[in-house]
């Protein structure tokens, strides 16, 4: 192996990419748009959602209740719903998202919470439609209400303290980290991220630089020259871990500069600067620890490597981009799998699940965003992904050295 | 100097099973002498040369080119070889000034050799006004001087090239016979494979005939034309080859 080749190859494919548009929209735009685009649009996706639901009360209608005229007026009185009639198909309404929520009064309503008798109240909804479950919502709170009213008359009757049917009152309040909290909502979500784009940032370099020369004719000329086979594709392999590498750091550029933004838009500038500040009680907004974010940065490493390694060894394997293409993205999936796997909740990191590719890096990451550090597992799995990423770019290495692969016919 | 002793090449193929795509082939390219390689499609011309440019493993037999045995001193080999084929292309977006830095760099040049040999071989081949524009831009006829310039930048002993003037026009493909001539004036070894006969009678001082993988024939123009008594090469070439194909 001679360095001065491979740097010479390497510097060649650098300024070759540089010029090549679609290598740079995959390095640089793809991941300063993607990241924004993630934080912006969704949160403004659900603000706006929330935002119109609550801008609309809620239609819902009324079945029985006859005889119960206060609890009628009361409840057509309630500033956060409309009330309608019940129509005879209301169930096929409710199912039509046509009614948000129908609410059932049983006969002699108000004479039974006059004579103190058992009472049930139904509300028929749509099981897990946001909008019908914010119309329950305001029911409960309504019907919540006059229980509570029943409650304090029938104690002021007969004459007990306001306490007395609520012996003790139950509180809960956050006692992890906000990073800890960051860490298990969206924190494996941005490994995640870093994972897909490291993998993606090679697709193209890889299919160009193999098969793509391979079709054109470029890797032939390149081949009779002097230079050794391994320096040439290690030159070449060099070049797609560095647009990998970059779309890595643009994509981590993008997503702080993204949190920053996003956070001063949602809660304000004060609020966002003392969360920055890392002040006591002022991080309401969960956050992620920056030393954690340098560990996934380590881990993803060298998990680019044998993104590299592999892509390149697949497109080398192809007789064309488009061969090269049909193989590569399935691989995508290949890639997802295991990275989606380590975001569902209940997988945990061990000491086999360390030794899994892509997924041991994922859980890892977890972890590391929540300022935890599992050293022992980190070890093991910063290590298996090294040897991975050896034995994938040996692989590499082999296969172009093969004549029956370069001169595929 | 190139020498090939008893060359055979088989390849693996999934209908035809073993090919035999160069048989036994043995000759030698005298320096400033043009060898020219005379066979039809499929006969093995690409095999041999590449076999000679160490792209590809003979699988019996070898060849010393140069000096050095292509199984055993491939780098050496390719050191002083030019390979020219209507297969090796150039990369577009690169210069031509870039594209002859890249492989002078490859082959072991310093950076003033580079410069050096870039604004000779500009001169010779008239390449001044698009030195610095890229390739992709270029026509045809100007990629093949750019082609020629990156396979003599390191000014190699030994030329193979393969049907260099495949999908050329009537200048362009004088422009590379122009080209071949002056090598074997410089007293390089050329070896030129073709299956036009116009080039061989106007170029070649030796003729190896070859066909379905094996060297038929072999002589000057003159030895070929005595030997088998026709004046015309296409006739002598199919009375090599073992009459016309009916197919
Ligand atoms: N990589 C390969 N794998 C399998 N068979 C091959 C391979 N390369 C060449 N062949 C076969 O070897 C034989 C000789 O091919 P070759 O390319 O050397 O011929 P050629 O004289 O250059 O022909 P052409 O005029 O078409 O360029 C053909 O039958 C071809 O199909
Ligand atoms: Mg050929």
């Amino acid at each position: 192996m001679k360095l001065r080749d491979t740097l010479t190859v390497y510097r060649k494919e650098l300024r070759d990419a540089l010029r090549d548009r679609r290598t740079l929209v995959s390095m640089f735009l793809v991941p300063a748009v993607i990241m924004p685009a993630i934080f912006f649009l969704f949160g403004a996706a659900t603000y706006q959602v929330v935002k119109t639901a609550k801008a609309q009360p809620p239609v819902v209608a009324v079945l029985g209740g006859e005889e119960s005229p206060s609890v009628r007026a009361a409840l057509a009185a309630q500033p956060g719903l409309v009330v309608v009639p019940a129509p005879d198909d209301w169930r096929e309404r409710i199912a039509d998202k046509r009614l948000r929520a129908v609410v059932e009064i049983p006969a002699r309503f108000d004479a039974l919470l006059a004579s103190h008798a058992p009472a049930e109240v139904t509300i028929y909804h749509y099981e897990g439609e946001f909008k019908s479950g914010f119309a329950v919502g305001e029911l409960r709170r309504f019907f919540g209400d006059l229980r509570e009213r029943a409650l304090a008359e029938r104690l002021v009757e007969r004459s007990l303290p306001a306490g007395f049917a609520r012996p003790f009152e139950i509180r809960t309040e956050n006692a992890a980290p906000p990073e800890k909290v960051g860490g298990n909502t969206f924190g494996g979500f941005i490994p995640y991220l870093l994972i897909l784009l490291s993998f993606t940032g090679v697709i193209y370099p890889a299919i160009d630089l193999m098969a793509g020369e391979k079709e054109r004719g470029t890797l032939e000329t390149l081949l009779c020259s002097p230079a050794s086979r391994i320096d040439i594709v290690m030159g070449k392999f060099l070049l797609v871990l560095t647009v990998s590498l970059t779309t890595v750091a643009c994509s981590l550029l993008s997503m702080t500069v993204s949190l920053i933004v996003g956070g001063i838009a949602m809660v304000g500038t004060g609020r966002m600067a003392a969360t920055l500040a890392g002040e006591q009680g002022a991080a309401t907004l969960p956050s992620l620890d920056p030393l954690g974010v340098v560990g996934v940065v380590v881990l993803v490493l060298p998990l680019a490597v044998l993104f590299a390694a592999v892509a390149l060894t697949i497109s080398l394997f192809a007789r064309t981009q488009k061969e090269a293409q049909t193989y590569l993205a399935p691989m995508v999936a290949v890639v997802i799998l295991p990275a989606v796997a380590g975001l569902l909740p209940g997988v945990e990191l061990n000491s086999t699940l360390a030794l899994v590719p892509v997924l041991n890096v994922t859980l890892a990451c977890k972890e590391l965003v929540s300022g935890e550090w599992p050293w022992a597992h980190l070890a093991l799995i910063f290590g298996s992904t090294c040897v991975y990423a050896t034995a994938a770019l040996a692989g590499c290495v082999r296969m172009f050295g093969r004549e029956s692969v370069l001169f595929r016919t | 100097m190139i020498e090939a002793r008893h060359l055979l090449k088989t390849f693996r193929d999934r209908k035809r099973g073993e090919v035999r795509a160069v048989d036994n082939v043995s000759f030698v390219c005298e320096p400033g002498r043009i060898y020219g390689l005379l066979g039809a499609n499929g006969a093995g011309k690409t095999t041999t040369l590449r076999m000679l440019a160490t792209l590809i493993a003979p699988s019996g037999g070898g060849a010393v080119v140069a000096g050095f045995d292509v199984t055993t001193h491939p780098a050496e080999v390719r050191a002083r070889v030019g390979f020219l084929a209507a297969s090796t292309a150039l990369y577009g977006r690169l210069t031509a000034r870039e594209t002859i830095a890249y492989f002078g760099r490859l082959n072991g040049l310093d950076d003033a050799r580079i410069a050096v040999r870039t604004a000779q071989l500009a001169e010779e081949l008239a390449m001044e006004d698009f030195l610095d524009r890229r390739v992709d831009t270029f026509s045809t006829g100007m990629k093949q001087k750019t082609s020629i310039a990156r396979t003599l930048v390191h000014d190699p002993e030994v030329l193979i090239l393969d049907e260099p003037t495949l999908g050329l026009d009537v200048m362009a493909a004088r422009g590379i016979v122009r080209f071949v001539r002056e090598c074997r004036a410089r007293g390089k070894t050329v070896i030129y494979s073709t299956h036009i006969m116009s080039e061989v009678e106007k170029l070649c001082d030796r003729v190896g005939i070859i066909h379905g993988g094996q060297l038929l024939a072999e002589g000057t123009l003159a030895e070929l034309r005595q030997q088998y008594g026709e004046e015309d090469l296409e006739e002598i070439f199919v009375k090599v080859a073992g009459g016309e194909a009916i197919a």
